[in-house]
Parts: structure tokens; sequence; C-alpha cells
């Protein structure tokens, strides 16, 4: 399976993904830049945020409660379709996701 | 405290109080070297105690699980009878040769700590507080625009924003509200994730009226020559709207940089120092890096991984620190020395 990264300048990668890892495991393993991911996935740092495309919004889990609370507070630019890709856990139907880079801490 | 106390010549100056730095400390104490370490968060335990201090950690040797707290609290533990001294809250600024071929490190609290090694346990670098993305930010920073307060008196009379929906803006919330001319506290939603109790003081001001509070995202800055005068703010829905202020409090987090340490001259790649896998020796004679922060073939980011690197640069540090001594390696559980170091009263009977 593949998921898509758009960069800020509009540029697409094609990320080969892993069934059962996170959106960000695999941005991390690819050194995707902009996504720090600095506590590893423990929902405590809002560092690997990500805008999920539009069109992708509805045909994943929403986030939970905690995941919201911590974009909210710690995440920057925020916006409707703002996820932490640490808690994006990919399936098989999630082939072809395409996200959108957001503002991280530098 | 005279120039003479904030002086100090110790064996060791560890740069990072994360578990590295913290088990570095008891691999040094067995050698009796002692430490000093010196950290920019206000407690021991590094990424452990700030990012994860609650969520369990899996993979450290013989303890199935532990959160971030408690392998901080074992550690401290750990280290207890070494009586490792913390300079805490501080950040090392500078690192200088000293002719006699120590090292010396300056915090930027002025402490000054002289020692013949050195040893790098910065992890990630400095947690420094994240900024909002704001254009024109800079040219408020340090005078109208601020990450932490030093001092309250320089807000005595100020009207003050402060950003954020944790502990730290609802406590200075609370603590400048007597001093300054008027508080607002403005949050991304109409929920904080903050203490019961502070909240609710926060919440009883705002119903007295002595507190503003906003909904929304910081969205501009205006004013001139650094001197703030008004914030944007965009509310979910609806038009942005002004608030008048001279002061902005932003807390929304830490984050890591590299910090200071980029400017220390050693050699770095990728942000990480590159080091010997003998004695965890950075290219510059004497100074050490351990953990996440430095690199070699094969390095990886793990806990453990930082443990083992600490015993190896111990043995190295205990060349430079005691040089006519002859190291004699030892195991705990059978050193009586090694146990009188560590405090055992009366070793276990022999089977």
């Amino acid at each position: 399976m593949k998921i898509i990264l758009i960069e800020k300048d509009g540029t697409e990668r094609e990320l080969e993904a892993v069934e059962g890892w996170t959106a960000m495991e695999i941005l991390r393993d690819y050194g995707v830049g902009g996504i720090k991911a600095e506590c590893g996935g423990a929902l405590a740092c809002a560092t690997c945020h990500v805008y999920v495309d539009p069109a992708w919004v509805d045909r994943i889990p929403a986030p939970r409660e905690e995941e919201r609370e911590m974009v909210e507070d710690h995440a920057m630019d925020v916006r409707d379709n703002s996820r932490l890709s640490c808690q994006i856990v990919l399936t098989e139907e999630m082939d072809g996701l395409r996200l959108h880079m957001a503002t991280n801490p530098e | 405290m005279t120039e003479d106390e904030r002086r100090i010549k110790t064996d060791v100056v560890i740069i990072g109080a994360g578990p590295v730095g913290l088990f570095a400390v008891f691999e040094l104490g067995l050698l009796d070297i002692r430490a000093h370490l010196v950290d920019i968060l206000d407690r021991p335990g590094g990424q452990c105690a700030e990012l994860y201090p609650e969520k369990p950690i899996y993979d450290i040797p013989a303890l199935p699980i532990a959160t971030g707290q408690e392998l901080t609290d074992r550690l401290m533990t750990q280290i207890a009878p070494f009586n490792p001294v913390f300079h805490l809250g501080q950040s090392a600024e500078k690192i200088e040769k000293n002719p006699d071929g120590s090292w010396r490190v300056t915090t930027d609290h002025g402490t000054v700590l002289d020692a013949p090694a050195l040893v790098i346990a910065a992890g990630g670098g400095s947690f420094t507080p994240k900024k909002p993305a704001l254009a024109g930010l800079e040219a408020y920073e340090g005078t109208s625009v601020f990450y932490a307060v030093r001092q309250i008196e320089s807000f005595r009379n100020k009207t003050v924003l402060i950003a954020g929906g944790g502990d730290s803006a609802i406590d200075w919330a609370l603590t400048l509200a007597p001093v300054a001319r008027r508080i607002a506290l403005v949050h991304r939603r109409d929920e904080f994730r903050a203490a019961p109790d502070s909240v609710g003081k926060m919440r009883a001001l705002v119903a007295e009226g002595k507190m503003d509070l906003h909904i929304g995202d910081l969205a501009g800055l205006s004013g001139a020559d650094g001197v703030l005068s008004c914030v944007s703010i965009r509310p979910r829905e609806g038009d942005a709207f002004d608030v008048k202020c001279d002061r902005l409090l932003a807390f929304y987090g830490l984050t890591m940089k590299l910090g200071p340490l980029a400017d220390f001259g050693l050699e770095l790649k990728d942000n990480l120092i590159p080091v010997d896998t003998e004695k965890f020796e950075s290219s510059t004679p004497g100074v050490f890096a351990i953990g996440d922060i430095c690199t070699y073939p094969g390095k990886l980011k793990l806990i453990l991984s930082g443990f083992h690197e600490a015993a190896l640069m111990a043995q190295a540090v205990f060349r430079l620190v005691h040089p006519d001594k002859k190291l004699r390696f030892q195991y705990t559980t059978s050193s009586s020395d090694l146990q009188k170091k560590l405090g055992v009263e009366k070793p276990p009977d022999r089977v």
C-alpha cells in the first residue's frame, strides 16, 4: 500500500506504507522534513501534525478526544482536517491516503 | 551568591539530565568520579519527564513496563549514593578549554563549572518554547512577547494577554492577576487541561469581570519598535477582533532544538555528535557524547543503548580524571569496594 504526502510547495511524494503502522512512522521512516515526532507517538508533543486531504477526512477513523485536545492545545495553524499522524493507524482501506504537510515547530 | 560560589570544580560535567545522563552518574560514580549535571528543564528525566511521564516504556532490560516518570525515579534512587549535583532550569550556553586542559561550562544563569571531562547527554537538544506562527513575531520577542516569566515585577501595571490552555497559562494568569493592570486569556477552545482548582479560580475571576477570556487563535500582532499595542484573535466563526495589550505570554508547550550546543565548536553530523564506539568521545578530546545526541555506525536511539554508551564512556573518563590510578574492572555483585560506594550496609551472605 502507499500513502501520498503533499509538501507545502505542492510536490507529491508517494511513500511505501505498511498496514498496521501509523502514518507518522512511515513519514519518519522516509525522513520527511517537518515531522519531528519528538515523543515517538506517545501523543505528547503534536510535532507530527498533518492535514488530511478533504477527500479522505470521512474515510478514516475520526480522532479520539485525547488527540483532538492535543491538536487544539499544542499544534500550530490548526484546521478542521488537522490530525496527528501518529494516531492514524494504516489499514488496507487507506491505500492512497493523501496527507498534506502542516505547520510544525522548526 | 558570590562569583566564587558559582565557580565549581568537579570531575565531570554532564549536559543533560535525561535517563542516559542520570545513568552516567552511576557508571562514573562506581569509578570514583563525581558529576555535576546541567539541564534546561526544572526537574531531572529529560524527555521521559517532559514528554511521556505517564506513558509506558516496554524495552528497558528487566523492567517489562515502566512509565517515563518511574524510570526517572528509579534512576534517581540508583544514583543517590553518588550525590550528583543538579543545576536545573539552566542552559549550558558555552564551553571553553581552560589553559590546564580542563573544560569550562558556563550556564545562562552564570554558573561556571570546571572539569577534566565533559559529557554531552543532551538527547534531542534543549527543550525550548513552541512559538506561535505569527508574522513579525521576532520584532517583539524579549520586549513585549515572552514564553516564560522571569520576574513577576516586570508585568506590574501591564496589560497582559496570556495564550494557552494548560497549567502554565492558567497558573500565570492567576499569579499575575494582582500585579498586572489587566489580564486576558486566549485559548483555542473553551476547555482547559489544567488543575481543576486553578481553572475554577480563573473562571471565577472571569465571571467577576476581573479577567477576560477569549476563545480563538492568535492571528496577528500590531505595534511599533518592538512595543506591542494589540493582538488580533480569530475566533472559530466570525471575524477576527483586536485585543489591546502590551505584553503577550505564549504557553504552547515545548519542542526540542539543538540550541547553544550548535555553537560549541564540536563536529556535528546532521545535528548529532559523531563519536568512536570505544570511548564515546567526540573528535574534540575530553568531550564525550552519549545517548540520542551521539552518532556512530549502527547507532540506535534507544535508552538501553545510551546506558551501554555511558558505561564505556566512564572507563575512558576515568583515565582523564584519575590519570595516576589503575582502573580495576569490578562487579557490583561481588566487589565489597563497589558495594561500599553504593551504601550496601552488609553484603548478602555468600552461597
